[in-house]
């Protein structure tokens, strides 16, 4: 039912502009993508084409859908219309390709692993089913640590650790997917300085090596320091490019501005319709 | 596979005295007594090791609502069966009905879940609910009908191995045994997606499939542990031997070896006991044992346990008193404070001149020379948070000393280094380490 009330809504527009096709030499390419949580519309027809070989800073307020962007594009949860295109290719085609750190917060971290079990699972693909994590696999594990500088920690329960060394060991296993394009959410969030720092090297370091690296990122003064391009986003794209450009205070203004914007309203008024809250 | 017969010896015959008893339980019992205590053993083992996945994927409860939807299935095939001319009581195709409706009602949890806004504990309870009511109904049918092998159906409600045959245990044991080895051959899959879910799947792991290999494994035991636990309390063989091992243990492969011990430690005694004393239903007895286990595991386990966890805080505590104390004796002789602190009981002095910390003195207590350097210490610890949290914490100077009372017995050496960098940062003073006020 949400489905053909946003295809509708999509039709007129798609008559306006014509909107570039895919480019196949951009990291992610995403065409016309709209998103929906349990019928309520939270990304409204996003068009983005991240550059290759750089740092991009995924902006914008609370339930702007930062976090739902990403989830969208690596198909963890359904899109009601639209596509994504990584290289030129399919998500299934370009996995291997893409490393992937959900938000800290979204596991249990009483779980009984330990730090370096965590950062094995991101060789899982590559060790294949059934089969026992090798010496080589867990090696290359013990080198993302080091790189985070966790190596220390590897072998503590993962309740043990800060927050801000727990959110390392989630990047250390994004590491060892030893990927082309990762999406990171919210790794900056409640870290102390130390994490801060090592993160931000890991991430340059990645920079230096042709990695593309799209972080959602809530501390807008840090914004300029830390990134290349940013995407500004409030349930649509306000604005994306390099943060010399878009990083204005008019865009900022029009990103994060007090009202309900319409589109927010008009969500609620899909929900409602469709039998929702 | 048991032939058409229709009825049944209780195969474990009541035992009475002592030296019967250590035969049972050293599997001296004769052959069939042995067959339904291993089949048992193994069912517990494979419930362990299964159940401390459902655990971790927080599926236990559907567990609970699966093994109870199996009723209407048991006496559904019971009648189709009977109807059709075979016997209603072979357990192949009990078993069989057992799971089909288990994993409708599953699948009935899923369906309220996708199509209404209804949370997971309500349609479980639903669910649970339903389908055992249509067991029951299902049930009086089978009693009122004329067949009459109909009696032993109502076993599988609470478990009686006594009425086991010596082909129903190898059936359970071997189950039991194949489910062990796919889920210990799984354990990679299982903990990538009991821990974290959205990754596993980013990286394109079948979520789905994985899940419903555990969900298949849990039908497993359930439907192969029916006649020995019965279907009430099998959900307690998936559940207690893991939550009780996770107190043991912080590493996932020791967790599930530890599940799987007490898992065959409760199906052996329970199976052994319930030989010794035949009227006690098995299914209660193994659930007991277990439920033993979990007790002494809560209570006793090292670093995780409740006894533990108390030492630590009593010792806390204790430390904490102490710590005052020598502040406060320290604060004397400076002449800066004249009173002792409230937590200077008797028993505390005493215990602290036994360690050497104070001295007893015609004028009173004093300090050792080792209270000394504690107690310079710890008061300047707490000028330095002291000073930071009014510094950088804008928190009023009457009102931190609670909080610094708390906090300056746990500071470590490296957050002081820290306190001492950010208060000099800002230009703020900081006491001597040489005791003293700067």
């Amino acid at each position: 039912m949400t489905q053909t009330v946003l295809t509708e809504s999509e039709s007129p527009r798609s008559i306006l502009d014509a909107r570039p096709e895919h480019s196949a030499d951009s990291p992610i390419s995403v065409h016309a993508m709209t998103v929906a949580y349990s019928r309520k519309p939270v990304l409204w027809d996003v068009d983005y084409d991240a550059p290759s070989n750089a740092l991009v800073a995924i902006v914008g307020p609370n339930g702007a859908g930062k976090s739902t962007l990403i989830k969208a594009c690596l198909g963890l949860i359904p899109r009601a219309a639209g596509t994504v295109e990584f290289w030129g290719q399919s998500y299934k085609q370009a996995r291997s390709k893409i490393g992937y750190v959900p938000q800290r917060e979204s596991v249990d971290w009483d779980f009984p692993v330990s730090a370096l079990d965590v950062v094995c699972m991101g060789r899982y693909r590559k060790i294949g089913w059934c089969r026992p994590v090798t010496k080589h696999h867990k090696l290359a594990a013990m080198d993302a640590l080091e790189r985070v500088g966790m190596a220390d920690f590897a072998k503590r329960q993962i309740s043990q650790l800060s927050g801000g060394q727990q959110q390392r060991v989630f990047l250390a296993r994004a590491l060892t997917q030893e990927a082309e394009l990762y999406f990171m959410d919210e790794p900056f969030a409640g870290v102390d300085a130390a994490t801060e720092r090592a993160i931000i090297e890991v991430l340059r370091e990645l920079r230096a090596n042709g990695k593309t690296v799209i972080v959602v990122h809530h501390d807008l003064q840090t914004v300029p320091e830390y990134f290349d391009y940013a995407l500004l986003l409030n349930m649509r794209v306000v604005a994306a490019g390099p943060v010399s450009e878009v990083f204005t205070n008019k865009n900022l203004h029009k990103t994060y501005g007090g009202r309900l914007t319409l589109l927010a309203e008009a969500s609620e008024a899909v929900a409602r319709a469709a039998g929702g809250n | 596979m048991r032939p058409g017969g229709t009825s049944v010896q209780p195969l474990i015959e009541p035992i009475d005295n002592a030296s019967e008893i250590v035969k049972v339980l050293t599997l001296h019992g004769g052959f069939n007594t042995n067959a339904v205590i291993l089949g048992t053993t193994l069912l517990g083992i494979a419930a362990g090791v299964i159940g401390a996945f459902a655990l971790l994927r927080k599926r236990s409860l559907t567990a609970d609502a699966l093994s109870h939807a199996t009723l209407p299935g048991i006496a559904g095939a019971f009648l189709i069966a009977t109807a059709l001319g075979y016997s209603g009581r072979s357990m192949p195709v009990l078993m069989l009905g057992a799971a089909i409706t288990g994993v409708i009602g599953v699948a009935c949890i899923h369906l309220i879940l996708q199509h209404t806004r209804l949370k997971e504990d309500a349609a479980i309870g639903i669910v649970l609910s339903v389908f055992f009511g249509i067991g029951i109904v299902l049930l009086s049918v089978v009693q009122t009908s004329k067949t009459g092998s109909a009696a032993g159906i109502n076993h599988y409600i609470y478990g009686q191995t006594a009425a086991m045959t010596r082909s129903d245990a190898y059936l359970m044991g071997t189950i039991g045994v194949i489910a062990s080895l796919i889920a210990l051959v799984m354990l990679k899959e299982f903990m990538v997606v009991c821990f974290n879910e959205g990754f596993a799947r980013s990286t394109g792991m079948p979520v789905w499939l994985i899940d419903s290999i555990l969900l298949g494994l849990v039908v497993l035991i359930t439907v192969s542990g029916l006649q020995a636990v019965g279907l009430i309390l099998i959900v307690a063989m998936l559940i207690i031997p893991p939550a009780a091992a996770r107190f043991w243990t912080d590493r996932l492969w020791r967790l599930v070896l530890i599940s799987a011990f007490i898992g065959g430690l409760s199906g052996y005694g329970g199976a052994a006991i319930s030989a010794i004393f035949p009227r006690k239903p098995a299914g209660s007895v193994i659930v007991l044992v277990a439920g033993s286990l979990f007790l002494v595991s809560m209570l006793l386990a090292p670093t995780r346990g409740v006894l533990a966890d108390t030492a630590r805080r009593i010792r806390l505590r204790l430390l904490i008193a102490r710590d005052h104390v020598l502040e406060s004796l320290y604060e004397i002789e400076l002449g800066i404070a004249n009173s002792m602190h409230p937590h200077a009981s008797w028993w505390l002095i005493r215990l602290m001149s036994l360690r050497g910390w104070i001295k007893q003195d015609p004028h009173g207590l004093v300090l050792s020379e080792s209270g000394r350097e504690q107690g310079k210490r710890i008061h300047r610890n707490h000028r330095l948070w002291e000073q930071y949290l009014v510094s950088y914490a804008d928190i009023a100077p009457t009102h931190v000393d609670w909080s610094v009372d708390q906090v300056e017995h746990v500071l470590s050496d490296e957050l002081i280094a820290d306190l001492e960098a950010a208060l000099l940062e800002r230009g703020i003073s900081i006491p001597a380490s040489n005791g003293g006020r700067a």
